[in-house]
């Protein structure tokens, strides 16, 4: 499903890393883990796979590696297709996702490694190995072992050992799971901020779709060993290809619904499920009476006492939860015709403008706010 | 919570209370009729208290430096026990190594193979090896059978006989600790090395080897010990020249009925080769991981 999301943000003559139907079936497995898998990475991109558990990112990743062969399809980086290359020959690192690092060797050996590996001269490892650590902030350790490090530690130590070597492309799978959340949060910006300092084309595995949209450059959203969508960040999230990658990149409402009338750019919907007619934008013009869906964020919604007139669409209901979050409320709406939707209203005005449980409420957003899926 | 207590206290003492029992008198009384002499009677030994004073002599231990005989056995003992737990470790390493890199199903039945013999008794295995390696045993009339040789190998009563014992009859207590050892290795390391580019051979010397040497150092003593004290498998397949404390041994106690003399032997034998051996694996594993 080629949109204009697949394309690299920066062209290159030949394409940094490029997958083209890669496929990969484990033995005795009843469907494959990962199903023809086409993709284009440029130069010094972040790139974020992100999916459900599963949907074979980790299977992806480990081809791209070197150590699961693909049953079918090709990879190539900078135009050097891998099928033959053994893994200690790909111009590939990984960082595992338990860190594997070595336990019986120091922090700074584990970072030298890899250079050790390659025969570079003596000092030159050492220098490069104790910038990489001041990189990471992890001088005051090179001499412990890994088994006296914090899981954050672990985890830089980690990441030095894998980039020390300037591979062309870095696999991350899950780099940030095993810490805990202040920490993962604080690490995502490190992470960024490194990546760009090094300019070495990140690929990210994850299942947490905050981490893949505040870090990455590009998503991709994989379900079930395919590619649902590629795009940026802000793309994916407001103009999802379909009810999948909308419902898992966050809260979202589902109105199944059916075109009755089409412009150049608005459709009229006939919702049966919530007896209501909705307008929306869509820069295609499809058939009366096809089936869609209008999928529509929670903070889009706006939630008043009466209609507003800058509203297209408004639907009458009463208040059923309210959960407050600090900088905003997710407020859970009981329509007339009994659906529950979600809104989110941020906390700008205090306490003053609270909502009582079961207060009638109407909630409404304009033409531009939803998104009509096909499929 | 006083219950608690006791329970702990006694789980605590168990090992200390077998240890006393079953290490620590058995060594006492050895130890006291090692300072007798030799008297015709039952038992055959003076009594350490006689007229209300303690009679003992050295003159045993004296005895055993003035005799190179036991030197000779003690340091030949040594070398057969070092080379042969280097080969088991040659033949064991790989062994373990295997069953470990096998399909998970197979694991356990390759390993049960491995302990397999551990079900008949070891002195029958033993003679078993007599009627495989004697002159006109198997393996020499399979040889000549196939015309490979025309007269009948001396496979028997000489050092390679010890050996082939040995390494037979221990190469169990090298495996199992080495399967241990290379179980717990995370393959995640080895593909971590593969990535940081080590080939399958180097990623072997640098992790896997290095990780695996408490398993090598546990197999390693384990076979060793009991190794410097076999008496068994130089008496049955050495023949009469191969030397080994452990027969030296056997033969004054049971051959000599001198009892203080074998005693002496067996005093000096735990503190010549157990105490230095636990004072390596003390210095060994406090150094690795
Ligand atoms: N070695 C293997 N043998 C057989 N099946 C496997 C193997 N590795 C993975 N699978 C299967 O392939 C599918 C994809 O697994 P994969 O590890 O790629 O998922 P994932 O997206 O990384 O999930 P998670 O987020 O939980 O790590 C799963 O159904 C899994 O059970
Ligand atoms: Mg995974």
């Amino acid at each position: 499903m080629p949109g204009p999301g697949s394309r690299p943000a920066s062209e290159g003559p030949i394409p940094h890393l490029v997958l083209a139907n890669v496929a990969k079936r484990f033995p005795q497995a009843a469907s494959p883990a990962v199903d023809g898998v086409s993709l284009e990475l440029a130069r010094g991109e972040f790139f974020a796979l992100l999916g459900p558990s599963g949907c074979g990112k980790t299977t992806l990743l480990r081809m791209l590696a070197g150590f699961e062969m693909p049953d079918a399809g090709s990879i190539r980086i900078d135009g050097q297709d891998m099928g033959a290359v053994p893994p200690y020959a790909r111009p590939v690192n990984m960082m595992f996702q338990s860190y594997a690092l070595f336990p019986h060797m120091s922090v700074a050996d584990n970072v030298g490694f890899g250079l050790r590996q390659a025969k570079r001269p003596k000092d030159e490892i050492a220098a490069r190995v104790a910038a990489m650590l001041d990189l990471v902030k992890l001088g005051a350790l090179a001499r412990r072992k890994p088994g006296q490090l914090s899981g954050g530690e672990k985890q830089r130590v980690a990441l030095a050992r894998a980039l020390i070597n300037e591979p062309k492309l870095l696999l991350l799978d899950e780099p940030l799971t095993a810490l805990d959340r202040k920490l993962r949060e604080e690490t995502r910006f490190e992470l960024v901020r490194i990546q760009r300092r090094v300019g070495i084309t990140f690929l990210m595995v994850t299942h947490d779709q905050e981490e893949a949209m505040s870090m990455a450059s590009r998503i991709a959203v994989m379900e079930k060993g395919r590619i649902a969508q590629i795009g940026a960040p802000a793309e994916v999230y407001e103009r999802p290809a379909n009810r999948f990658v909308a419902g898992f990149l966050g809260a979202i409402n589902l109105f199944e619904a059916r075109v009755v009338a089409a412009t150049n750019d608005l459709l009229t919907l006939d919702s049966v499920e919530i007896g209501a007619r909705l307008t929306v934008t869509h820069d295609r013009v499809l058939p009366l009476g096809t089936e869609v869906a209008l999928a529509l964020r929670p903070e889009k919604l706006s939630l008043a006492r009466m209609p507003d007139s800058r509203w297209n669409n408004s639907l009458a209901g009463t208040v059923r939860g309210v959960a407050y979050r600090g900088e905003a409320s997710d407020v859970e709406i009981e329509l007339t015709c009994g659906k529950i939707v979600r809104a989110t209203m941020a906390n700008i005005g205090g306490a003053r403008d609270t909502l009582d449980i079961g207060q009638p409420i109407f909630a409404g957003w304009s033409g531009e706010a939803g998104v009509v899926l096909e499929q | 919570m006083t219950a608690d207590r006791w329970r702990h206290a006694l789980v605590i003492a168990m090992p200390y209370a077998w240890l006393l029992l079953f290490f620590a008198a058995p060594f006492a009384i050895v130890l006291k009729i090692s300072l007798a002499d030799q008297a015709i009677g039952i038992p055959p030994y003076t009594p350490l208290m006689a007229e209300g004073k303690i009679q003992a002599t050295i003159a045993n231990y004296q005895f055993l430096f003035s005799d190179s005989l036991y030197a000779r056995a003690y340091l030949n003992a040594l070398w057969y026990a070092a080379w042969a737990t280097f080969g088991c470790l040659l033949i064991g390493y790989p062994l373990a190594y295997g069953i470990v890199r096998a399909p998970l199903p197979w694991r356990s039945t390759l390993l049960l193979f491995v302990i397999l013999p551990f079900w008949t008794s070891y002195l029958i295995r033993v003679y078993a090896w007599i009627g495989l390696l004697k002159g006109n045993g198997l393996i020499n009339n399979l040889l000549i059978g196939a015309g490979l040789i025309h007269e009948p190998l001396a496979l028997i009563n000489d050092a390679f006989a010890i050996y082939v014992g040995l390494i037979y009859t221990y190469l169990p207590y090298m495996v199992l600790p080495l399967y241990a050892a290379l179980e717990k290795l995370d393959p995640a390391l080895l593909e971590a090395a593969s990535d940081l580019g080590c080939r399958p051979s180097t990623a072997f010397r640098r992790v896997t080897l290095p990780l695996s040497m408490p398993g090598v150092i546990a197999g390693c003593l384990l076979v060793f010990i009991p190794m410097c004290g076999e008496f068994v498998i130089p008496d049955l397949l050495g023949g009469p020249n191969q030397l080994m404390i452990g027969k030296v041994l056997w033969d004054e106690f049971f051959t000599n009925r001198d009892w203080p003399v074998a005693s002496a032997v067996a005093v000096a034998m735990l503190v010549l080769l157990v105490l230095p051996m636990a004072a390596v694996r003390r210095q060994l594993t406090g150094e690795s991981v």
